[in-house]
């Protein structure tokens, strides 16, 4: 039974991730790019890691792809200037991915893997958590790692506002002080007139 | 639940490190563009208390913590003794060029704080996820750094291509690190090394060390993983450049040392063949490129290549004695490097690059002294004695003839130093015996005129004693 759920959600997992590359349109590759991820958390699910599959739907499903949707739609990308040099470089591309392939396979092929050569690992209770553990080791063993983590993602902001954050006198923006401090005189201006005569 | 609290003592100069770039990020805010010195100023301050911390407790042994994923021992020390000074000079000489190319903003300097915090935390690596770790942190500084001069269409076609290899090359790494780790079951350096005898499928033991060499040799730069380093060097702004020429180089060659020697030494049989093909390669085809350029960064990048060919003959001997002999090119190549670029910066001004080789010609009449000085580093850099360059030169090709079957790499590497001899000697002549084109006085702070200077007369002070640097190298890497 196991086995025919880890083959089914395998692969999807490759038929979608092929089809995030292939499809035409950005939106589908970005929805494909999802049936990905959610086909890659049954598989941690299978192998008990419930907590990474929990974390994978919620930060890249929930999170991550929402965002890309939204890059995606208010970029207006021009397709058929990307794929202008698409035949040109496919011959040798695919001459360098088959060989590569080919020496892969020879060299490590399914003989080097298998149940013979690795363990699995036991089976746990039913009352194991998988999340409880992570929270065991994360902040102790694993301190100096994390600590490091939190300071590429600092890094990754500044980066980020230092490559964007430019003063553009010409862009028209609200300012909000302006905005709040706004006398009923600035919005509407009353007139007196005498009322006209019908013609 | 308890656990026992990790030492927190060995790493006092990171978390300095990183307590200092936070403040700096948070006063930088509250500073206008007239009073972004005191940015420079406090970055400057930061690694300088670094580096009196780490002299204050320079390591004699070997110290884990944090359940084994850092270490400090002395080679450590010494290499980040290396990187903060590399640091410190690159930011001194990079403030005149920012300033004169609008580009003098805080975010330079911090962006370049934690780069220095993630060469710190590569370099006393014990554990495949500090190194990945540590090398994304510099990485990611390193190309937010190339990118920041926006509106220049190269730099942002070399932060590009900086960026989209090296997210490749960390792919490659993660990979190899996967199937070790799968092969063996740890992720901790020392304890793989001793597991390595014992695994029995030593075609996956070689084929992820593959993968780990060719992240290592991108990050270096080596032939053939050496694309990137010409573009790269070529379109960031000059002073980006500097930074990422001189201090990542110690960083890198930390890399190497953890990864090969730490993790892997009973494998030394196997990544020997590997390296002798990528040190032959990056030899033969950096200084042959390397003749063909007419901008003196692309010039110093191929140059840049052909040194990583060098700085791996040391290390690919297996010996201590040839660890040291690379260290102590690591060390030489980084101060001449650093030299070489802060002549480049000395002659630039606002709108003028300074990066051709022409605009070297006739340097002597304009400047006689700083003529010299970049005769020094080229001297230093073609390996001619009695400069430091010649002596690093030298102690890596001792280590190679004294291990046995390899005299054969010792001619080669000479060979091609020979070749590299040309184009270096081409810059001195243009500098001697061409007519100046531009007969304008050189303009540059005090600062930077007397570092600049004894940059240049440590190469040659340093070449005139080298067993000084050469025992130091020796006595770090011995200790462990």
């Amino acid at each position: 039974m196991e086995q025919i759920l880890f083959y089914i959600f395998a692969t999807m997992v490759v038929l979608s991730a092929t089809m995030v590359i292939t499809v035409r349109n950005p939106v589908r590759a970005v929805l494909f790019l999802v049936v990905t991820f959610f086909c890659s958390s049954a598989i941690w699910l299978l192998l008990e890691a419930e907590f990474l599959a929990i974390v994978l739907v919620l930060v890249y499903v929930g999170a991550v792809m929402v965002l890309f949707l939204f890059v995606v739609m208010m970029l207006d990308i021009n397709l058929a200037r990307l794929r202008e040099g698409f035949t040109r470089y496919l011959p040798i591309g695919a001459v360098v991915v088959i060989m590569l392939a080919i020496m892969l396979g020879m060299l490590v092929g399914p003989e080097h893997f298998g149940l013979d050569k690795f363990e699995a690992p036991a089976r746990q209770a039913a009352s194991y958590s998988n999340t409880r553990e992570l929270g065991m080791v994360l902040y102790t063993v694993y301190l100096y790692p994390f600590e490091i983590a939190a300071v590429i993602l600092l890094v990754a902001i500044v980066a980020a506002i230092a490559l964007t954050l430019r003063r553009r006198p010409q862009t028209k923006y609200q300012d909000p002080d302006i905005q709040v401090a706004v006398q009923r005189n600035d919005r509407l201006r009353m007139v007196k007139m005498d009322a006209e005569k019908r013609k | 639940m308890n656990f026992p609290l990790p030492n927190f003592l060995p790493a006092l100069p990171e978390i300095f490190l990183l307590t200092m770039a936070c403040v700096v990020l948070l006063v930088d805010l509250f500073l206008t563009d007239r009073s972004r010195g005191a940015t420079y100023i406090l970055a400057m301050a930061s690694l300088l208390g670094v580096c009196v911390l780490i002299a204050l407790s320079f390591s004699h042994s070997r110290i884990l913590t944090f359940s084994d994923t850092f270490v400090r021992d002395p080679m450590a020390d010494a290499l980040k003794m290396g990187i903060m000074i590399a640091a410190m000079v690159s930011f001194l000489y990079a403030k005149d060029y920012l300033r004169e190319h609008g580009m003098f903003k805080g975010e330079f300097y911090i962006l370049g704080l934690f780069g220095v915090l993630g060469m710190m935390i590569l370099v006393s690596a014990h554990n495949f996820l500090t190194v990945y770790l540590g090398l994304e942190l510099l990485s990611l500084c390193m190309y937010a750094m190339v990118a920041m001069q926006r509106d220049s269409a190269i730099a942002s076609e070399a932060a590009m291509k900086y960026f989209v290899l090296g997210a490749i090359a960390s792919g490659m790494l993660l990979y190899g690190m996967s199937i070790l780790y799968g092969v063996t079951g740890t992720l901790d350096l020392g304890l793989i090394n001793e597991r390595l005898p014992n695994v029995q499928d030593k075609i996956l033991l070689s084929f992820g060390m593959v993968f780990l060499i060719v992240g290592i040799a991108f990050k270096l730069g080596a032939v053939p993983f050496h694309m990137w380093v010409p573009d790269v060097y070529e379109g960031a702004p000059t002073a980006v450049t500097l930074y990422l020429a001189a201090a990542p180089k110690l960083a890198a060659f930390a890399m190497l040392m953890r990864l090969l020697v730490d993790g892997m030494a009973s494998l030394h049989g196997q990544w020997q063949d590997i390296l002798i093909l990528l040190a032959v390669a990056s030899m033969a085809i950096g200084n042959i490129i390397a003749i063909a350029q007419a901008n003196l960064k692309r010039l110093l990048a191929y140059s840049a290549i052909s040194h990583v060919g060098y700085l791996l003959l040391g290390v690919l001997t297996g010996t201590t004695e040839g660890y040291a002999a690379s260290m102590f090119y690591a060390l030489t190549y980084v101060l001449m490097t650093l030299g070489a670029f802060g002549m480049i910066m000395l002659m630039s001004r606002q709108g003028f690059e300074a990066d051709r080789l022409e605009d070297f010609k006739g340097l002597n009449e304009r400047s006689p002294w700083f003529a010299f000085i970049m005769m020094i580093l080229m001297f230093s850099m073609a390996g001619v004695p009695p400069f430091l360059g010649f002596w690093a030169k030298l102690s890596v090709l001792q280590a190679l003839v004294q291990s046995t079957g390899l005299l054969w790499l010792a001619i080669t590497a000479v060979v091609f130093s020979i070749i590299g001899a040309f184009y270096y000697l081409r810059v001195i002549k243009m500098m001697y015996f061409d007519k100046a084109e531009d007969s304008s006085a050189l303009i540059a702070s005090n600062d930077m005129r007397v570092v600049l200077s004894a940059n240049g007369l440590l190469v040659l002070g340093l070449g005139l004693y080298p067993g000084l640097l050469l025992a130091f190298c020796l006595a770090t890497i011995v200790s462990p």
